[in-house]
């Protein structure tokens, strides 16, 4: 029998978008003194959902000089139980308003709702908790007895986790007493434009927050303006490497978040349900939008054949479509350029000579869609198993011993993440140890908590976020 | 030994071959395996889908009474309702089975004449299944001289924690020839068996003897039926029928209690082991108390309206 499951969607009844929205400057919005405008689309549908101004220097000139004020006269200043205050506020305000940013961040993503809902707004809300709960008792975080804030933090985030990344960089940087100029991605600025109003509704001081809106030209000017002490990117490698470019030789402090290309490696005996489940958590979470995706996955060759049944069959049941319901897995691909990058990279597998193979599913004709995509018989060499695809494209490969597979999983210009699957206890303790990759899960995938650090090796950037080892970013030490 | 005729049968050629073939299965991850039950325990089931979900539901219960005070009278009443669940709408499907003790199986089979439900009956010593193995298939055989056609028997979970897999599944296949044609579900009291990967291997070794049915619980035991146990189970007939050909049923008992719970078990086996266990042949709830809240649910699908507990029957 069919069981099909009638469309359960989302009410957008309690989002309120404005038709333009201006930068968040020294506590207040306003109009863009020398930028432009641009439009911020529904992924899903290519729908306008508003207008959003685009920074120029000297907006983002007075939003890093707001922000200096702030530093020096009020947040710097303010006992640091006073911070944790306003910090607990914001982390409450977000898990009321959860629901409402969920469907916002779904809507100016792509992503499922069931991710915002259940994923991504949660962990914003626990980030704030967290770091709140660290605002007074720095002196107890491993720095120093008494450690002191940067001074002004410029922030520039991707598009991917719109919000939490923005609560991964805001939090400690607020806990710590700096003060931030924050650039959300120029196709997801919705939800940074709601926490502004989150910051005005829990009276935080003026300047302490400000968000400039726009592309990469705003995002540099920010990056280079002389008077902020720290930059804080994540992003990809290509745009990390230019800012590590552009302040090498400055006093300015820098942690990078960028690419990655992940090894999830499956043994002969691991739970192959929950591998499974694993792999497509590992790259099919979030679209595969994800830095640290395990997009190569590499199973040991005696339980390929079983590996790769499960899995397609696994992938049958993936639900793609509509972002806002809520029985959707996969949602839209955030912008046609991220389209069409992830159909060349497909198209390149393609041609050199790895087999290609996706579920059947039907896509909706509007908007921006990828089905599911597995790629077979892929080698290191390909470049498909090299170059992060940030889609849901999922590269196979084998390995027959463990040796082999730490090797193929540490041979990447990359060193984000890794996963390993078996049943062996001192199997996964020895392949931590080798696999160069700043997390790695065991038996499962894609696990974030704040209490937890985050941060690369080689090309995946450097410093680390959440835990108390991300407070390291915004002291100095 | 018995002999079985059941795909597989060499890896019960000694004890020792069925111990290897058994914990050779892939294990589970108890973490990995109850996020993975709660995420289809979290899909939205709307209005058109639903009204589809609880009659598929009713259609699948094994209307169950299993207590020392049962009388024929109350069987009797019983199969009225397995006929008619919902007396005041004529289109209310009708229950798959009645799961009556052996004794009273002659009064459910009056009952039942014509109406095409099934009577099951737990033989073998249920529900602790420790009496020998001559009184277990004698209750069988009276069981189903009696006229019931399925049989739900109970595992020895005591052979089966002390590594005496052969015990159990030559139990499980002597069980079966006496049953003869009537179906044998095999209760693998999965509240005992503690860990995920005892579920897993249980489930084969019931299959490898022969079962055509496994089922999760007596409902004499705490806890009964979950959703990653019953998830573990359907996965397991799932692979077993990847290997052999051969499909099994599964059937969840005890503890089920709402329409919002057996859509979650609906769900699981349509993403788990596929569609084509979503018929009471292959998946069924035991239950005795759902069946009311199936039938509130459907009545307010009907006329818009929650009833009370006074609109449907009680047993």
């Amino acid at each position: 029998m069919r069981f099909d499951y009638a469309p359960a969607p989302e009410s957008t009844a309690i989002v309120d978008i404005r038709p333009s929205y201006g930068l968040f400057i020294n506590g207040e919005f306003t109009g863009g003194k020398d930028g432009s405008v641009f439009k911020t689309v529904n992924p899903a549908t290519e729908e306008v959902l508003a207008e959003i101004t685009a920074a120029g220097p000297s907006d983002v000139d007075s939003a890093v000089k707001a922000a200096r004020v702030a530093y020096d006269k009020v947040w710097s200043r303010l006992k640091p139980a006073e911070r944790g205050k306003y910090l607990f506020r914001i982390a409450r305000i977000i898990a009321e308003r959860s629901r409402e940013l969920a469907v916002l961040e779904s809507i100016d993503n792509g992503k499922p709702i069931r991710e915002s809902r259940d994923v991504d707004i949660p962990l914003v809300s626990a980030h704030f908790f967290y770091y709140a709960g660290w605002a007074d008792k720095l002196s107890y975080a491993g720095f120093g007895p008494d450690p002191k804030p940067l001074g002004v933090a410029a922030q520039v985030i991707p598009w991917n986790f719109p919000l939490l990344m923005l609560a991964w960089k805001i939090a400690p940087a607020l806990a710590c007493g700096n003060t931030v100029v924050l650039k959300p991605a120029e196709t997801t600025p919705l939800t940074a434009l709601a926490f502004a109003e989150i910051c005005q509704q829990a009276d935080l001081p003026p300047g302490v927050v400000n968000i400039v809106t726009g592309a990469g030209d705003t995002g540099r000017t920010l990056v280079e303006h002389a008077g902020v002490d720290k930059v804080a990117f994540t992003g990809s490698t290509e745009v990390g490497k230019a800012i590590a470019r552009s302040v090498a030789g400055t006093p300015k402090k820098v942690t990078l978040e960028l690419g990655g290309k992940a090894a999830n490696i499956v043994f002969d005996d691991a739970p192959v349900d929950q591998a499974v489940e694993g792999i497509v958590n590992g790259i099919f979470f979030n679209q595969g939008h994800v830095c640290c995706a395990g997009s190569r996955l590499l199973v040991q060759e005696n339980a390929y054949d079983e590996v790769l049944d499960s899995l397609k069959r696994r992938l049958t049941t993936l639900r793609v479509g509509d972002p806002l319901d809520k029985n959707t897995d996969v949602g839209a691909i955030n912008s046609a350029a991220q389209l069409e990058k992830i159909r060349e990279l497909s198209q390149v597998g393609e041609s050199e000579g790895a087999q290609r193979w996706s579920p059947p599913c039907e896509l909706p004709d509007r908007g921006f869609w990828f089905a599911p995509t597995l790629f077979t018989d892929v080698t290191q060499a390909h470049r498909i198993a090299r170059e992060e695809i940030f889609g849901p494209v999922l590269s196979i490969l084998t390995f027959r011993t463990p040796a082999e597979a730490v090797e193929k999983a540490n041979n990447t210009p990359y060193g984000l993440s890794a996963g390993v699957w078996t049943e062996k206890g001192s199997r996964i303790l020895s392949m931590a140890n080798k696999l160069r990759a700043g997390v790695v899960w065991a038996n499962t995938f894609n696990k974030f908590d704040p209490t937890s650090p985050f941060g690369g090796y080689k090309e995946s950037g450097y410093g680390r976020e959440g835990g108390r080892h991300g407070l390291e970013a915004y002291l100095n030490v | 030994m018995t002999t079985v005729t059941s795909p597989l049968a060499e890896v019960a050629a000694s004890a020792a071959s069925l111990r290897r073939f058994l914990r050779g299965l892939p294990g589970v991850d108890q973490v990995g395996a109850e996020q993975r039950a709660a995420m289809l325990a979290s899909r939205s089931i709307k209005t058109d889908s639903k009204r589809q979900a609880i009659d598929l539901a009713i259609r699948m219960i094994d209307l169950t009474t299993l207590e020392g005070q049962d009388t024929p009278g109350k069987v009797r009443s019983l199969c009225a309702k397995a006929r008619h669940p919902d007396p005041s709408d004529p289109t209310c499907p009708q229950v798959a089975a009645i799961c009556v003790y052996p004794d009273l199986v002659p009064v459910a089979v009056a009952e039942l004449r014509g109406s095409g439900i099934h009577t099951a009956s737990v033989a073998s010593g249920f529900p602790s299944g420790r009496t020998s193995l001559e009184v277990k298939l004698e209750d069988t055989r009276n069981a189903v001289a009696a006229g019931a056609d399925e049989v739900d028997m109970v595992i020895d979970r005591g052979a089966f924690l002390a590594g005496d897999y052969l015990k159990v599944y030559e139990q499980i296949a002597a069980i079966k020839q006496a049953a003869g044609t009537a179906h044998l579900k095999v209760i693998l009291e999965t509240g005992e068996l503690a860990t995920y990967d005892n579920v897993r291997r249980a489930s084969w070794l019931a299959m490898l003897a022969g079962g055509d049915f496994i089922k999760t619980s007596t409902g004499k035991v705490a806890p009964a039926a979950t959703l990653p146990v019953t998830m573990i189970m359907l996965e397991a007939v799932r692979d077993f029928r990847a290997a052999t050909g051969k499909q099994i049923g599964v059937k969840p008992a005890g503890g089920i209690r709402t329409a919002k719970d057996a859509i979650r078990y609906l769900v699981t086996v349509n993403e788990s082991a596929g569609p084509d266990w979503l018929e009471p042949d292959w998946f069924r709830f035991g239950a005795s108390s759902l069946l009311n809240d199936l039938l509130l649910q459907r009545q307010r699908m009907a006329t818009g309206h929650y009833s009370g507990p006074d609109y449907v029957t009680v047993d």
